[in-house]
Parts: C-alpha cells; structure tokens; sequence
C-alpha cells in the first residue's frame, strides 16, 4: 500500500487511538481512489493524499471535541502551553528523549500538533502545508512558532522536574 | 538588518525556507552573533530529534493485511477489467483495420493512376502498339515468351470492338500485356498481369468506375488481373469486359 506508513503515523497523531486512526486510514484510501481525477500528475501526492487525510479527519471531528482547538485565537493571546521563550532553558535545550518529546507533542492542540508533523516530521514545504491547511503561509509560520515555543516550554518544565 | 530581525527568520532557516541571499546573509550574522547561533543550534536540533520522535507509529501487520484485501487488486479482480480490455482490444482492432484501409487505398489509388498514365502515354505515343494486328491469331502468339502468361483475345467479330494491337509493357517491376481496343473514335487499354504485389490493391471485381475522366474496371481471374481504362462510357468497357471474361473462361 502507499504510504501507507506516513500515512497511520499522521493518522494515528491526530487520532490519538488505534481503531480510529485505523478507520481514518481506511477512510482515506477510498475517498482518494474515488477522488484520484482530482489529482494533478506532477504536484505533491503526500501533500495530496495528506490533505485528503487531515480533511477526513476534521469531518469526523467537527463535533465539540474539535472546536476548542479550532477556536483558538492564533494572533496574540495569552499562551495556553507554558512557554519557555526567555528562560535559559529556551537557549541551552539539551537532548529529551524520544518519550518526552512525544509526550509533549501529544499534549500539543491539535492545529499546533499537526504543523510540527508536517512540518519536522514530513518535511514538507511552508507552501504545501498551507496549501494543505486551506490557510496562508503566514498562519503556518505563526502556527509553527507558537507550536516550537510550546513544545520547548514542556520539554523544559520536564527537566526542571526531574 | 538587526539581530532582533535575524531572530524572527531563524525557523525559516532552520526549515531551509530562506530565498537564498538572506540564507547567506543570515550565515554571515550567525559568524558573529552568539545569541542566535546558539538558538539556531537549538531549534536545528529540535526539529532533527522531532523528527525521530514523529515517527512513531506503525500499522499492524494485520491492519495492512486487510487493507491489502481491500485495495490491492487480486487475480480475481481481472474480472472488472475484462470488459474495459474487449472494448480496447475493438478499439485497437479498428484503429489497425481503418489504418490497413487507408494504407490499401492509397496503394490503390497509386497502382490506378499508374495505369490511367500508361494508358494515356500509350494513345500519345507516335507508335503505341508493339504489334499492329486486328487479328487475335496474330496478337495471341507475339506474347508468348514477352509476358509469363497466356493472353486471350475475345472473338470481336459482330461487335463495336475492334483490336489495334498490342505491346508489353512494365507495371510494379512486372511485365504485363496491354491490348489496345477501338470502339467508334476512342481507344480502350486493357492491362493484363499476373495478380501480385501492389496490382492486388486494385480490389476484386468491380462495376465500372469512373475517375478523373476515364472509366475504369477490374478484375482477377485465375491469378491473371485485368485492368481496362478508357474514356468512353461504362456501358462501353462493361461490353467489353464481359467480352473479355467470356474468352478467358472458354
């Protein structure tokens, strides 16, 4: 299957349980071979199949459980992650393990969570991913900055509680 | 630019998203700039131990398995395309026939003008016939030897035909036998040659046809095609055909 691997590991980021990352992918397959015409030879097919993945996701999601994250205000606002941006630790981060990187990522919201994926994970393109996002390259940006600080923030608070 | 400015760019940077004279610009800044070097060192590394720590799922074997099931096309599954492989193959099969068509026609067309020109090279010419002889017992006898054929010469007598003569000529690299006929003022040419090669595009027996002023019509007997062309009326070349026919069968 293609993709198949890059595709349960987003899945299963954003689902956050087996079963449903599961369906997610199943989901994905389909509504993507039915919509094959759609995709234009010559441009991003992870962007594509991505973007089919993610919407998938946000139309099984866009119940109450979404819409905290959806709501956040991007610009400005106090930041709901601690932040560690002007702590020494911000400066000298020193390796976190595997384990404590995925624990903040999974504490990450969602909208924050799936950039960083897109983003260091996927190694996908500013372009691509607000492209994928339905959203400008300035909110990615944002989005990844705000997502950094956050996760550098948890990352430090692990290791100031150790 | 001021380090404060360099700070906003350095995830552009570190996610190699920097048009090429910043990147460099911002290479020279880092030389000298220990506070964004050392926040640039971090976020590199960041983002490579994100990396690793990203992947971190894997489908179970037996999740792919029924995936496989489900999307990966099986033997079985042949069934679906044979429909859509009959029409491609019908599809393939007129394209071939309606292109060997078009290649038979234009090798037609060739072998017939082919023959019209001779026909008019012929009357043109000060001596168009080889044998000059009204007598099909004179006729008959000259071409044996010149063409790998025998060549049947109708009984004219009691009919508008009359036979000027004839002569050997060459048509697709072969000999061939053209009899000249009379009939009131206008002169029919018949050729005569063994059917192979090209001359087969000519087609099987015809009616009359009548192309760019002159009447045509062909047929094969025996391996032996006929090709009369003249530019009287096709009730005219018909009689004569068939006079032709008749001697040939006898």
């Amino acid at each position: 299957m293609p993709m198949l691997r890059r595709l349960y590991n987003l899945a299963r980021w954003l689902a956050r349980d087996e079963s449903e990352a599961e369906d997610l992918v199943q989901e994905t397959y389909a509504r993507a071979l039915k919509g094959f015409g759609s995709f234009q030879l010559g441009t991003n097919f992870a962007a594509w199949i991505f973007r089919i993945l993610r919407n998938t996701f946000m139309t099984l999601h866009s119940g109450p459980r979404m819409a905290p994250h959806l709501s956040v205000d991007e610009e400005g606002g106090e930041e709901l992650l601690p932040s560690a941006a002007g702590t020494p630790e911000s400066i000298l981060i020193t390796a976190s393990t595997q384990q404590q990187i995925q624990a903040a990522l999974e504490r990450l919201p969602v909208i924050y969570r799936e950039v960083i994926l897109l983003c260091d994970v996927e190694e996908m393109r500013y372009r691509d991913i607000a492209e994928l996002l339905n959203v400008p390259i300035g909110t990615v940006m944002s989005r990844l900055a705000r997502a950094r600080r956050s996760l550098r923030g948890m990352l430090a608070e692990e290791r100031l509680r150790i | 630019m001021n380090c404060e400015a360099w700070q906003d760019k350095i995830d552009a940077f570190v996610d190699s998203e920097l048009p090429a004279d910043e990147a460099r610009g911002f290479d020279e800044h880092l030389r000298g700039c220990q506070a964004c070097s050392s926040e640039t060192l971090a976020r590199q590394r960041l983002k490579a131990e994100t990396r690793l720590a990203g992947q971190r799922f894997a489908p179970s074997a037996e999740f792919e398995h029924r995936l496989r099931l489900r999307y990966v096309p099986k033997r079985v599954n042949m069934m679906i395309w044979l429909p859509a492989l009959a029409s491609a193959a019908a599809v393939l099969l007129v394209m071939v026939v309606v292109g060997l068509g078009w290649r038979d026609r234009a090798l037609q067309q060739q072998v017939v003008a082919q023959l019209v020109d001779q026909h008019v090279a012929t009357l043109a010419s000060a001596n168009p016939v080889d044998v000059v002889s009204t007598d099909s017992h004179t006729v008959k006898p000259w071409f044996s030897g010149k063409v790998p054929f025998s060549v049947d010469i109708p009984n004219l007598h009691g009919t508008q035909f009359e036979l000027i003569g004839g002569r050997v000529t060459y048509l697709q690299q072969a000999p061939a036998a053209q009899l000249i006929f009379a009939v009131r003022k206008h002169r029919i040419s018949v050729f005569i040659m063994r059917e192979r090669g090209a001359v087969s595009a000519l087609g099987s027996d015809g009616a009359p046809v009548r192309r760019t002023g002159f009447t045509t019509q062909t047929w094969v007997e025996d391996g032996i095609r006929y090709f009369a062309v003249s530019d009287v009326n096709a009730d005219d070349i018909r009689q004569l055909c068939d006079l032709l026919k008749q001697s040939s069968r006898s």
